[in-house]
């Protein structure tokens, strides 16, 4: 009975989607403030039934009913608790379920923080969230419902697939939805501009902690993707160019500009076209993820469903929404009218050449990744574009990036003055220098070009956005009252930049430094790479919770003295039909990983083993996370909150002087 | 009209996908069409003669099957390929693909036997070389040996009637029938 009450639950929250979507949109016609208030009452009506309706499912896969077909196919009694629980996500129909839990979410915030918004602006943002969110719940109830009954009822279930069974995979799809779906909210938001025909400095400082704590979540989603892939998967690699990473990554490109137009367009009122189309583009790159991973269309390891009628849906849905969005755009947009001119050398004009190469290089993402589809459409041919495409084409267009960035603070509004911007980054400069001539060659015994350069940047980078903070410090007599002198949004802007520093840094030097061997070892022999002593002590039998595995002890020495052992796994999955999974095993330090893979066994008891030596690979994810931190700190800066008519003079006068 | 352009791009874009949706990603077309089949010497099943190269397939038109007794699709096209082995259209040659000799002999007791001749590539180099990514996959030789047609998933009578039909029809790909 618990499925089918989930069942009526999403069927509630369709009926709360139309009238949340309808009420609104005619009380703004009307003016009629009360019809617009129901926007209010709708969402929390939707979000209370989506919730019910996942908590049903969550429960039929705690309690593993395999009578309801999509537990039957994701579940299964041996798993441990937290995987059946994952495994509501698993696949295609738990996954839009989430996708839908979150969307109510995020309505269901903005409806209870809009008392700042003006009653208008409200009505209109709740009623697209509501448009989208009756798309996808028509999806779900009309395509893919989860809550099908099956008979006969199977005595086991099929189990999540091994791969999935990983902490980090179990929480990615949660936090990489909350930024997918999250960019709704933006996209509410410039249709909502775009129909009253309103677009000033108040909506953009509406807009923006909205924007940010989504990109945020998107950015941490993307992190724990790719360090899942490069534990679970074996092959070394932390991002593979695959269609549904790069699903994910275009709208963090053009969310990336988004949050740096939105700033643009409340401190000056310029680039108000770019902002509205850049919150049109970030949400709709989101629904072309999820199309390009349903629909079948592509090929890739993260294909969910491959129902031709599902795709059928969602691209229907796509158009619409889009289509409208965008005719919308093109209408109404030419009524923006910029609140002064732009001069290139200012911080407003390297802000817009950030929105260009963010969204050229998400536009070389695209083509990357739309070029199989368009060449076999045309007949001629059949091509897979990979990571010599994306490496060639993506990285000059993205690594200017890395230059401007160091003039994030020191370019003023309005008139900026290069010789005094080059004045306060001399220090910084000279220490990237200083670093990417001594680090490379100090750190790893050889260096590259490729290491130099990313170095050079990568300090220019975290030296440059550590520098403002310096400065704020130092123009106060006492360091305590200096920094916290310095506003949430300057140390959220600090700590992302700084986040993509690391991240530069790690990537440069992986790229560079990376070495593995395949060896053959007999029991006690040794391999050596990159001064580092493996020796393959034993391999024994062990039973886990729902699986059996081969074990290996693998010693790991440097310089001689013991440094720790490794226990990479062989493991097979009676529950998923004998699957084998081969789990490697880590050391980790933040300077370098050590990374050890079991491969076949030999007839006379040697083992293949694979070994890596990773420099500098948790960089790569430090640096997702410091700009996740960094964008929580923006987004919850106390300007954001402050809301009183009496403080808005205050405020103004307040955001002239801060960055 | 500049503000026009992304809802332009969109469009083609949605026609793109739409075209796309019925259309199957994963096939790839082979890049043997037209080429003479790779070489394979590998024994056979039932031994009668042991080995089998791949100079045996010449002299006329010929299917090359590629099975397995673990292969779901393969039952579903097994009648359809029973039935062309009863009209005695074209010598089909079986291909047991990664699999065991017990289990191979099991499954065509079980199912039937449609094939002149079982060639046994149990570590799976011929399929390696003839291009195979999954079974069943059914190739379709001339009489020089040269590959003229590649079905990837089972052979099906539309399949038949469509691509191998007019092969067979056609004047170079017929000659003397010898038995083999």
């Amino acid at each position: 009975m618990i499925p089918e009450l989930g069942h009526f639950a999403l069927m509630l929250a369709l009926g709360a989607a139309l009238l949340q979507f309808a009420a609104p949109l005619v009380g703004w016609r009307r003016h009629d403030a009360r019809w617009m208030a129901t926007a209010t009452s709708a969402a929390h009506v939707q979000f209370l039934a989506t919730v019910v309706s996942f908590a049903c499912l969550a429960w039929a896969f705690v309690y593993c009913d395999f009578s309801v077909a999509y537990v039957a196919q994701n579940d299964n009694t041996q798993m441990p608790l937290m995987y059946r629980i994952a495994a509501v996500w698993g696949a295609h129909e738990g996954s839009l379920l989430l996708w839908v839990l979150v969307l109510s979410g995020w309505t269901f915030a903005v409806s209870i923080f809009n008392r700042r918004l003006p009653a208008d602006l409200s009505a209109l943002v709740l009623s697209v969230l509501g448009f989208v969110s009756i798309g996808f719940l028509l999806f779900i109830l009309l395509t893919s419902d989860p809550f099908t009954r099956q008979f006969p009822v199977p005595a086991q279930g099929a189990g999540l697939n091994p791969i999935l069974q990983d902490p980090g995979l179990a929480g990615h799809p949660p936090i990489l939805y909350m930024g997918y779906v999250g960019f709704s909210v933006a996209f509410a938001f410039a249709i909502a501009a775009l129909i009253s025909g309103k677009l000033d400095a108040a909506w953009a400082r509406w807009a923006r902690p909205w924007t940010t704590a989504a990109w945020m979540f998107l950015t941490l989603g993307i992190t724990l993707g790719s360090w899942w892939s490069y534990r679970e998967l074996g092959w070394g690699g932390w991002w593979f160019w695959d269609p549904v990473e790069n699903a994910s990554f275009m709208p963090w490109l053009a969310g990336t500009a988004l949050i740096h137009s939105l700033a643009v367009t409340e401190k000056r009122g310029l680039l108000k076209s770019w902002t509205v189309l850049l919150s049109i583009l970030a949400f709709s790159l989101s629904l072309l993820g999820t199309f390009l991973v349903r629909s079948g269309v592509l090929v890739s390891v993260h294909a969910f469903a491959e129902d031709p009628s599902r795709g059928l849906f969602v691209l229907a849905f796509l158009g619409v929404c889009v289509g409208l969005a965008l005719l919308l755009f093109a209408w109404r947009a030419p009524l923006f009218k910029s609140e002064g001119e732009l001069r290139l050398m200012s911080r407003e004009g390297f802000l817009l050449f950030n929105n260009v190469f963010l969204v050229t290089s998400c536009g070389a993402v695209l083509l990357g990744t739309l070029y199989p589809l368009v060449v076999n459409s045309l007949g001629i041919g059949k091509i897979s574009v990979g990571p010599p495409y994306f490496n060639a084409v993506f990285l000059p267009l993205f690594a200017p990036l890395f230059l401007l960035v160091g003039f994030a603070a020191v370019m003023s509004w309005k008139r900026g003055r290069l010789d005094e911007a080059l004045r306060r980054l001399r220090v910084p400069a000279i220490i990237a220098v200083a670093a990417a001539a001594v680090l490379p060659f100090a750190l790893e015994g050889r260096a590259t070009v490729a290491a130099t350069a990313g170095m050079l940047f990568a300090s220019w980078t975290i030296f440059a956005a550590v520098q403002e903070v310096w400065r704020r410090v130092r123009s106060k007599r006492r360091w305590r009252n200096g920094l916290a002198s310095v506003p949430r949004g300057v140390w959220g802007m600090t700590l992302a930049h700084v986040g993509l520093g690391v991240w530069l840094l790690g990537v440069s030097f992986t790229t560079s430094y990376s070495i593995e061997r395949d060896v053959r070892l007999a029991p006690n022999a040794v391999a050596e790479l990159g001064g580092y002593a493996f020796s393959l002590k034993d391999v024994h039998k062990r039973q886990g919770p729902n699986y059996t595995a081969q074990r290996g002890d693998v010693l790991v020495e440097h310089d001689g003295r013991r440094l720790t052992t490794l226990h990479p796994e062989k493991r097979v999955y009676p529950a998923a039909g004998g699957q084998m999974q081969t789990k490697a095993d880590i050391d980790v330090l933040p300077l370098r990983d050590l990374y050890v893979s079991l491969g076949a066994p030999y007839d006379n008891g040697d083992w293949g083993l694979r070994l890596y030596v990773k420099p500098m690979v948790r960089m790569i994810w430090l640096g997702g996370v410091l700009m996740f931190c960094g964008g929580l700190l923006a987004a919850s800066d106390r300007r954001y909150r402050l809301a009183r008519a009496a403080d808005r003079a205050a405020l103004d006068a307040v955001s002239t002087q801060t960055a | 009209m500049r503000f026009a352009l992304p809802a332009i791009i969109f469009v083609g874009l949605v026609v793109l996908f739409a075209y796309n949706l019925n259309r199957d990603p994963t096939l790839v077309p082979s890049p043997l069409i037209g080429k003479p089949a790779p070489a394979f010497d590998l024994p056979t099943l039932g031994g009668q003669p042991a080995q089998m190269s791949v100079a045996d397939l010449k002299g006329r038109p010929v299917l090359v099957n590629f099975f397995a007794s673990w292969c779901v699709s393969c039952k579903i096209e097994h009648p359809y390929l029973l039935q062309l082995a009863r009209e005695d259209r074209v010598p089909i040659i079986g291909i047991d693909y990664k699999d065991t000799d017990g289990a191979a002999r099991q499954w065509l007791a079980q199912h039937g036997d449609p094939y002149r001749r079982v060639v046994l590539d149990h570590v799976g180099d011929m399929g390696i070389n003839w291009g195979v990514y999954g079974v069943p996959e059914t190739f379709v030789l001339d009489a020089q040996g040269v590959i003229r047609y590649k079905q990837v998933g089972p052979m099906t009578a539309e399949a038949w009637r469509r691509h191998v039909e007019p092969l067979l029809q056609a004047p170079q790909s017929t000659s003397v029938k010898a038995p083999s």
